[in-house]
């Protein structure tokens, strides 16, 4: 060893020191590949969730609007059009300034592809100076969260290829993508252009691992940094690790039941409710996700706390209550317990998905549930999309589903989706209700005040609760576990962002 | 080259050219056929594969249905694939929208470089366990292989992989525990296999040291006072070769095709992954041009064991 021979020599070499500390990547692992780069695709969420690319509008955690690629937006007062003004000096990655002519061509892409625009009824978007001007069919309240959806993300011309396939994703957001390598993996850099703070976490890679034993391996052999998509019994085992802790947030996600309501022997309330009463949500909750909070009491988590409505009866389990609406609706146990009605077993088909490995696993734990109650339930797992299928050729009875009720940060514009009159793919089926029609109607009009509002939410909540069109069993907690040397760490219930750039290394 | 060496040289390659041609047209149909008869409406599968459980519904799939021409008669779509095939195209996946080569090129690279490091690790461990056995039968190394070759046998290669990676990587931390693109991610999948393989590869090599040791013409030469490495370099080693390269080539083709299991454990973006992927969701191009490319790898991975087993025993297969 040499004496160092000055102060200079000393403080280089710190800077030199602290500088490859920083360097150090961070790895984030979850779930989902990459099959494609186009915003309208499953991938396209990664890139906002990286931050690589922006949306017009951003959200807190609590759904709550905030500048993104615009700074501000109002509607005309006639509420038939929306303009949004850009950010100031906001460049994308390739250098070229994010103008109001590009962030259009990107938006009617967009709206050429199925997507979350289709809910809302715009007849043109257009530019005017440094404003993006969004013109409406009719009175759209909810417009603006529709614009934080990461179909809507806003990629440079660059990214486009002469077919409008996306070639590369040059975003505006404070990372940019260095390499790509699908279906598995993408490498990020903090951006120099960025406007806004500049992220301590320089340089980032998100890698996709199919299995969640997998995922746990990395987390606990220090591969990865960040690892999300944990299945229950690993989040139990992780937490003992000397590595990482567990970080979570309740999502407005439900995992529901859907009941196809024109059914001869669903289509009562009363019948719908004695089922409801057949099921024990905290057993489910407490053996299946290893967290009884999570047993559903209404469709709306507490989290969505303008929709969740204390206030109303919880659904319980109730298997006394449930034998003796099933006897007044004319099914009685035969002698092998199963319910029948004029010589009819009480027999439904379940269908779910493994895409959220926890389905299967709930839909069968449903299934030993109403057995007992007397209903033979057939589980049928297949592709995701068999619930659409069979909702419209109309051979569904029961389906198992996640639902994530902030597609867009306002539930309203998802609620507006799934419970209208004609039925919805993911939402009620042959089942319509013109109360709860009215109220959702009048919050998508907007011009309600605030107690108006929440007294329209409460009118529904309280709806769903008593004619249970769908029936909800469990809400959702996502949980990642997350290296001890890494601070600033919160996860984003809304599901938009990592946040990799509110966080640093420890010391 | 002598000219019956010449003749069975030809017969080989023209017997594979026409098998080749043949199997691609048979898995090319047989694809298209099977996969129509699957249940379930392509359209929905498709829009499901693109956007997502959250996003696919009618809508989505009626404009996947109009964009990919998914109403046209079966034997339309067909022929205009088999149009494709013929100027030596294989078209565009139906979820990703990529090029089918390119996208299978990344996964059948990723298959080709595991699928050789764990033979070449089986070969390099089962090779002188079999060696040591075989030249003594029934000694001590004899018995310790067989435990292995049985315990490993035993040993299904998802617990094994799983075991691999607390060890080596929890526990050591000397490799990543899965995923594909850095440095060391090879490593515990190719053991997970290689170790898996070594076992029955050590036997192999040991049955066939055994025979040969015990031929006629081996213990002539040793009777007639040759040394014994002498006789085993000159008489022993291209008589066991035969049998182990014949044997490697078998299974070469069983770990191109057949480690899903430990491709998924480990991340692995093998093409065994792509074609679990592309018949969820339906992408029948990727089907084809799969199974089509692993026909033909099949084809020219026989053909080079045969001509390989004709190098290193000129009499040829029916000889022999």
């Amino acid at each position: 060893m040499f004496p160092l021979r000055s102060p200079l020599y000393a403080g280089s070499l710190l800077l030199a020191m602290s500088l490859a500390a920083h360097a150090k990547p961070l790895n984030l692992i979850g779930p989902w590949e990459i099959h494609s780069l186009d915003p309208s695709s499953s991938s396209g969420i990664l890139f906002t969730r990286l931050q690589v690319a922006e949306t017009l509008v951003d959200a807190d955690n609590t759904g709550t609007l905030k500048p993104g690629l615009a700074s501000r937006w109002q509607a005309a007062p006639d509420q038939l059009s929306w303009r949004f003004t850009l950010r100031d000096g906001a460049r994308f990655h390739d250098g070229s300034a994010v103008t109001a002519a590009s962030v259009v061509a990107a938006l009617e892409r967009a709206r050429k592809k199925p997507g979350m625009l289709e809910n809302a009824p715009i007849s043109a978007i257009r530019a005017d100076g440094k404003d993006v001007v969004v013109v409406l069919g009719k009175p759209f309240a909810p417009l603006p969260a529709v614009f934080a959806h990461s179909h809507t993300q806003v990629l440079a011309p660059a990214s486009y290829a002469a077919d409008g396939s996306v070639t590369g994703i040059i975003g505006s957001g404070p990372y940019r993508v260095t390499r790509l390598r699908l279906p598995q993996r993408v490498t990020v850099q903090a951006f120099a252009g960025w406007q806004g703070k500049k992220p301590a976490i320089t340089d980032a890679s998100y890698q996709a691992i199919g299995r969640a034993e997998s995922r746990t391996l990395t987390a606990e052999s220090g591969q990865a940094d960040i690892a999300f998509g944990l299945d229950p019994v690993s989040i139990a085992r992780l937490k003992s690790s000397p590595r990482v802790s567990i970080v979570s947030a309740t999502l407005p996600r439900a995992i529901q039941i859907k009941f196809n309501a024109g059914h001869k022997w669903l289509n009562s309330p009363a019948m719908r409710l004695a089922i409801s009463q057949s099921i024990n949500r905290q057993a489910i909750a407490t053996a299946l996700l290893r967290d009884p909070e999570m047993a559903a009491s209404q469709l709306f988590p507490p989290t969505m706390t303008a929709w969740h409505q204390a206030t109303l009866p919880a659904l319980a389990y109730q298997p006394d209550q449930a034998r003796r609406s099933f006897a007044a609706l004319g099914w009685k146990p035969g002698a092998d317990g199963q319910l029948l009605r004029n010589g009819e077993r009480l027999a439904l088909t379940l269908r779910t998905y493994p895409d959220r490995p926890e389905l299967p696993l709930l839909a069968t734990a449903l299934q030993d549930q109403l057995r007992q109650a007397g209903i033979a339930v057939q589980v049928k797992v297949g592709n995701s999309s068999d619930i659409p299928a069979a909702h419209k050729d109309g051979t569904l009875e029961l389906a198992l589903y996640a639902r994530n009720y902030a597609l867009v940060p306002d539930p309203l514009v998802t609620l507006l989706g799934d419970f209208t009159d004609d039925g919805a793919d993911w939402g009620v089926m042959k089942w319509q209700n013109a109360a709860l029609s009215q109220q959702l109607a009048a919050l998508g009009r907007g011009g309600l005040s605030a107690p108006q509002a929440a007294a329209a939410r409460l009118k529904v909540a309280a709806v769903l609760q008593q004619q249970l069109p769908v029936l909800p069993v469990a809400w959702y907690r996502q949980s990642a576990a997350v290296s001890k040397a890494l601070r600033g760490v919160s996860l984003d219930p809304q599901e938009r962002s990592y946040r990799l750039s509110s966080m640093s290394w420890g010391r | 080259m002598d000219r019956a060496r010449q003749r069975a040289l030809a017969r080989i390659c023209g017997q594979r050219l026409l098998q080749a041609a043949i199997v691609s047209l048979l898995v090319a149909a047989l694809c298209f056929l099977l996969v129509q008869q699957l249940p379930g409406d392509m359209a929905f599968r498709i829009a499901a594969g693109r956007y997502g459980y959250d996003y696919v519904d009618a809508a989505a799939a009626d404009a996947v249905r109009q964009e990919l021409g998914l109403a046209r008669p079966a034997w339309q779509q067909f022929a205009g694939w088999l149009g494709q095939l013929a100027q030596l195209q294989l078209g565009q996946s139906l979820v990703s929208g990529g090029a089918v080569l390119a996208e299978i090129a990344h996964h059948l690279g990723a298959t080709l470089q595991l699928a050789a490091a764990s033979v070449a690790l089986a070969l390099g461990v089962g090779l002188p366990l079999g060696l040591a056995s075989g030249l003594a039968p029934g000694g001590w190394a004899d018995r310790l292989t067989l435990g292995y070759s049985v315990l490993l046998r035993a040993l299904p290669p998802f617990l094994l992989g799983l075991m691999l990676i607390l060890a080596l990587s929890v526990q050591l931390g000397w490799a990543p525990a899965a995923g594909h693109g850095e440095g060391g991610n090879l490593l515990l999948p190719a053991l997970t296999l290689g170790l898996g393989l070594s076992g029955l590869t050590a036997r192999i090599v040991r049955d066939s040291v055994l025979a040969v040791v015990r031929a006629d013409y081996y213990r002539f030469a040793r009777s007639k006072g040759l040394a014994p490495w002498r006789v085993f370099l000159r008489h022993g080693l291209r008589n066991i070769g035969v049998t182990v390269v014949a044997y490697a080539g078998v299974q070469l083709i069983l770990l191109i095709e057949g480690v899903v299991v430990v491709e998924s454990l480990f991340a692995w973006p093998g093409v065994g992954h792509a074609l679990v992927h592309a018949i969820f969701w339906r992408d029948v191009p990727m089907i084809q041009g799969c199974t089509l490319l692993l026909a033909w790898l099949f084809v020219l991975m026989n053909t080079a064991t045969d001509l390989l087993c004709l190098a290193i025993d000129p009499r040829g297969p029916a000889e022999s």
